[in-house]
């Protein structure tokens, strides 16, 4: 098998009100197989032998889905390979002797917890403002009364393939998030069940989003280059166009 | 310990209606005076949280991620099952039924497995209505796939990503309760405690994983919604934080474990790539309508797969299982894989894989009809694994997916300990000895949107409770056993013993012997010596386990620590109950009961029943409770696929 070896610049923070530095470390003997995130393992395992405290990383499923990874690894959110969140990111793709400088995602609105860790729950008060169609358990129509068009169901599941890992506003140079909420606008107001509160929604999920913190769309296309699920920034159109018809047309 | 299932009487179509007309309620207004607690926020989880706010009670969610959508529910690909019957092809409530009943090879309750198919139908119109983009046929109707080996058309999908899109449904209905300032929703929060006061479950203690606080919340019925026991094994499809520690904690408490032995273990996994290898990745069991499994014929042939010609090449499934082939079902294919590589005979850098070989399938297809088929799959595979399908063969190999065991519920979804309730995986109350596919999704969703409000509002409405503040006493102890234990696992006796390991270490030990021992074949020499090996691994993990840092703050170390103490003890069960179960069934073979052909053989006189475990203390043996399962409506038929 084979193995590469890293020299590695991580940043290290105890807790959110800590001053944080990059922390330098050389680590060997890494399987070209494995993941991004088991090559920290790898590194965490050594230290907690030395009796120093791990790097403190989130992650949950490691299969790209859950959203919980990602870092900025020289630079790019999730690494240097396209449509690939952190946890799916092999160390095949790095050549013996690399420097990897492994940073937080950084916003505004997304403070350093520990390390690595951070808190996006910003992203979750965006869609409490309004990224869902109201409906209580139990007071559905029988699912085959909606016919959708199977072309529009998929331009719908191309926005809904977003798995809120925040890669899109570390990687704005105005710290926007509006791929993010301009995806689920735009899934919901392509569909027809979601027409009835599509004004509503769009003012209420933009506004939410200044509030957080977030910054505007300058049309860098940042966003889409690093969005592991290949979202794409006609999204942010769409949100856009579904805000603007809201604002003058909105009751 | 009494298990009284409260199955309702009547004719089995019914029995939920019955049940219904019979449970008590809560009047609207009085609702808001209850407090639930929901622990966990995937399908049913989020599902159930939301239900019971939009139904005026005052729900706190806890969920162990950073927020309430990354629950693991969201890895599921495959779909989700109701006997819509809309593509006319003779599905009814009746045979989705029949097939669970039969897919779990009848060690599930009937009435329960009945429910679950009435309600199928309900969630797809609930989660249609949610703004889930299923896959539609041109027409605009909701397309279907046939899936697992059934024989009709009954699942209903969102690409690859059905269990992605549900949850994100069920989350924006949780996410609008949240906003509504019906729910609390506390993220980044781990279960260390249940408290029960006068015999009822009040409230449990959480530790908050960014500070370490140990918190109490008291409340009126506590529901646990936090999915299986699978990373026992180390390795498995769950994900990194999917822990038994909430379910062991509801154990030592007084709830039944029930079946604690029935894991689903899934045929086709990305292997591992080696030591490292943190989790496992499913790939969809679809792939076997077209790739053959094979190994080469001769005993240590390390050739290139394409240099090994045809003549050379064993498939094995399709020799000894003409009828059915490479579909044959889960537990068959995944038992015949691990043979072949326990005997030296697998393939791949480690020896433990076998080849999927879609070469066949693109001569007579071409490759645009196998990647339309399999594309996503093909790119996932090639991802992790930097291997084209379409050029070598794939690497397959099983891996640990579900576990069908879990806190015993009556009918109503309650555990043996009044007011605490288990939905979802975490509970054993569907799939019997084995899951059918694009049947976890269903359940989940039944549990938490139609069943446990119903369960609730009656549990109330006959209960009464008195109020409880977080600092009864019955709290206060609690949060001293979970500072307790937290302070034992930062003691770091390793720098005593002198012998230090990580605690990855520790359960990757574990793993292994759950994984040789209580896999998908089992015999009572390889039970009782793994189960004679845990007291030896629990003494070990206390003397060597390295814990850096304090309980004072974001400790990652410390978390798993705690999650690895309690899968150690659960392992202990699941040896238990699968040493006193001595008999083939669903997921498992058991060696000492199999036919002539050496298949598995179901032994209905001495084990038609679920094994319910009591804890009786730490130095006491749990105790085996039997409740006897009863088939009034389908007749329990062997299984033969030779």
């Amino acid at each position: 098998m084979k193995t590469i070896n890293l020299t590695l610049q991580i940043w290290r923070q105890k807790n959110k009100d800590a001053p944080g530095d990059f922390e330098t470390f050389t680590l060997n003997n890494i399987s070209t197989a494995m993941s991004f995130l088991e090559m920290l393992d790898l590194l965490n395992e050594n230290l907690t032998l030395q009796g120093q405290e791990p790097v403190a990383f989130d992650h949950d499923c490691r299969e790209g889905v859950c959203g919980m990874c990602g870092a900025m690894v020289n630079g790019i959110a999730h690494g240097p390979e396209p449509e690939t969140t952190l946890c799916q990111l092999h160390m095949r793709h790095f050549q013996s002797g690399d420097t990897l400088v492994i940073e937080p995602f950084r916003s505004r609105a997304f403070p350093i917890k520990r390390d690595l860790v951070i808190d996006r729950s910003a992203l979750d008060r965006i869609i409490q403002a309004g990224g869902y169609i109201s409906v209580n358990t139990g007071g559905a129509p029988e699912a085959g009364t909606i016919p959708i068009p199977a072309k529009t169901a998929e331009l719908a599941m191309d926005a809904a393939a977003c798995i809120g890992c925040g890669a899109c506003v570390a990687s704005c140079p105005s710290g926007a998030a509006m791929l993010f909420t301009g995806a689920k606008i735009s899934q919901l107001s392509r569909l027809p069940q979601g027409q009835p509160e599509r004004k509503e929604r769009a003012l209420a999920m933009v506004q939410a989003m200044d509030r957080e913190g977030f910054g505007n769309c300058s049309n860098e296309r940042e966003c889409e280059a690093v969005c592991p699920k290949a979202i794409s920034i006609r999204h942010v159109a769409r949100m856009n166009r579904e805000y603007l018809l809201a604002s003058f047309f909105g009751e | 310990m009494e298990l009284h299932a409260h199955i309702p009487s009547g004719p089995l179509a019914q029995k939920w209606d019955t049940h219904r007309l019979a449970s008590g309620l809560i009047s609207p207004a009085n609702r808001r005076k209850f407090k639930i607690i929901v622990v966990g926020t995937g399908l049913a989880g989020a599902s159930a949280a939301a239900t019971l706010a939009e139904q005026g009670y005052q729900v706190t969610a806890l969920c162990i991620q950073d927020s309430p959508r990354r629950a693991h529910s969201i890895s599921a690909q495959g779909g989700i099952n109701a006997a819509k019957n809309y593509q006319n092809d003779g599905d009814s409530v009746l045979r989705l039924f029949q097939d669970t009943i039969k897919g779990g090879d009848f060690r599930a309750r009937e009435a329960n497995v009945y429910r679950l198919a009435q309600i199928s139908n309900g969630i797809i119109d609930q989660c249609v209505a949610q703004g889930v983009p299923f896959a539609r046929e041109y027409g605009g109707t909701l397309a279907n796939r046939s899936f697992g080996g059934a024989l009709v058309s009954r699942t209903f999908y969102a690409r690859g990503q059905t269990g992605q899109q549900l949850l994100l449904a069920a989350y924006g209905a949780l996410s609008r309760q949240i906003k509504a300032g019906r729910v609390t929703m506390l993220p980044r929060r781990e279960m260390l405690e249940l408290v029960v006061i006068n015999g009822c479950a009040r409230g449990i203690v959480t530790r908050n994983l960014i500070n370490g606080d140990l918190e109490n919340h008291p409340a009126d019925a506590v529901i646990l919604a936090t999915g299986g026991y699978g990373n026992a094994y180390f390795l498995s499809t769950n994900a990194m934080s999917s822990n038994a520690t909430a379910i062991m904690r509801a154990w030592k408490a007084g709830a039944g474990f029930a079946n604690p032995c029935f894991v689903q273990i899934h045929p086709t996994c990305i292997p591992a790539q080696g030591h490292h290898q943190s989790k496992l990745t499913l790939m969809s069991e679809s792939l076997r309508n077209d790739g053959r499994v094979w190994i080469p014929k001769i005993f240590g042939d390390r050739r290139d797969p394409a240099a090994i010609p045809e003549n050379e090449r064993d498939y094995y499934l399709e020799e000894k299982y003409p009828r059915f082939g490479n579909l044959v079902p889960r537990d068959v294919a995944s038992r015949n894989a691990k043979k072949q590589c326990d005997a030296g005979r697998g393939v791949g850098e480690t020896g433990m894989a076998v080849y999927l070989d879609f070469c066949a399938a693109i001569e007579r297809d071409g490759e645009a009809v196998i990647l339309r088929k399999y594309g996503n799959l093909f790119k996932m595979y090639e991802k992790i694994t930097a291997c084209d399908p379409l050029q070598v063969p794939m690497l397959i190999a099983p891996a640990v997916h579900y576990t069908m065991g879990g806190l015993w519920v009556d009918y109503n979804l309650m555990t043996t300990i009044p007011g605490l309730f288990a939905i979802g995986e975490c509970n054993f109350s569907d799939h019997g000895a084995n899951r059918l596919g694009a049947s976890a999704l269903m359940q989940g969703l039944a549990d938490g949107y139609f069943i446990i409000g119903t369960s609730i509002a009656h549990y109330l409405s006959s209960t009464s409770l008195d109020y409880v503040t977080p600092q009864h006493v019955g709290f206060l102890e609690a949060q001293k056993n979970a500072y307790d234990r937290t302070q034992r696992l930062l003691r770091n006796n390793s720098r005593i013993t002198g012998k230090k390991a990580t605690v990855t270490t520790m359960h990757r030990e574990l793993g292994n012997l759950l994984w040789n021992h209580c896999g998908m074949s089992r015999n009572r020499a390889g039970l009782e010596q793994a189960l004679a090996k845990i007291p030896v691994l629990r003494e070990a993990f206390w003397d060597q386990v390295c814990v850096p840092g304090t309980g004072h703050e974001l400790n990652q170390s410390l978390e798993r620590a705690g999650r690895v103490v309690d899968f150690i003890e659960c392992a202990g069960i699941m040896l238990r109950d699968a040493l006193a179960r001595e008999e083939s069934c669903g997921c498992h073979l058991r060696e000492e009961s199999q036919t002539e052909e050496q298949e598995a053989k179901r032994d209905d006189d001495r084990y038609s029943h679920v094994s319910v475990w009591e804890y009786r203390g730490d130095e006491e043996q749990p105790m085996l409770h039997k409740e006897a399962l009863s088939f009034e409506n389908i007749n329990p038929s062997q299984r033969s696929y030779t």
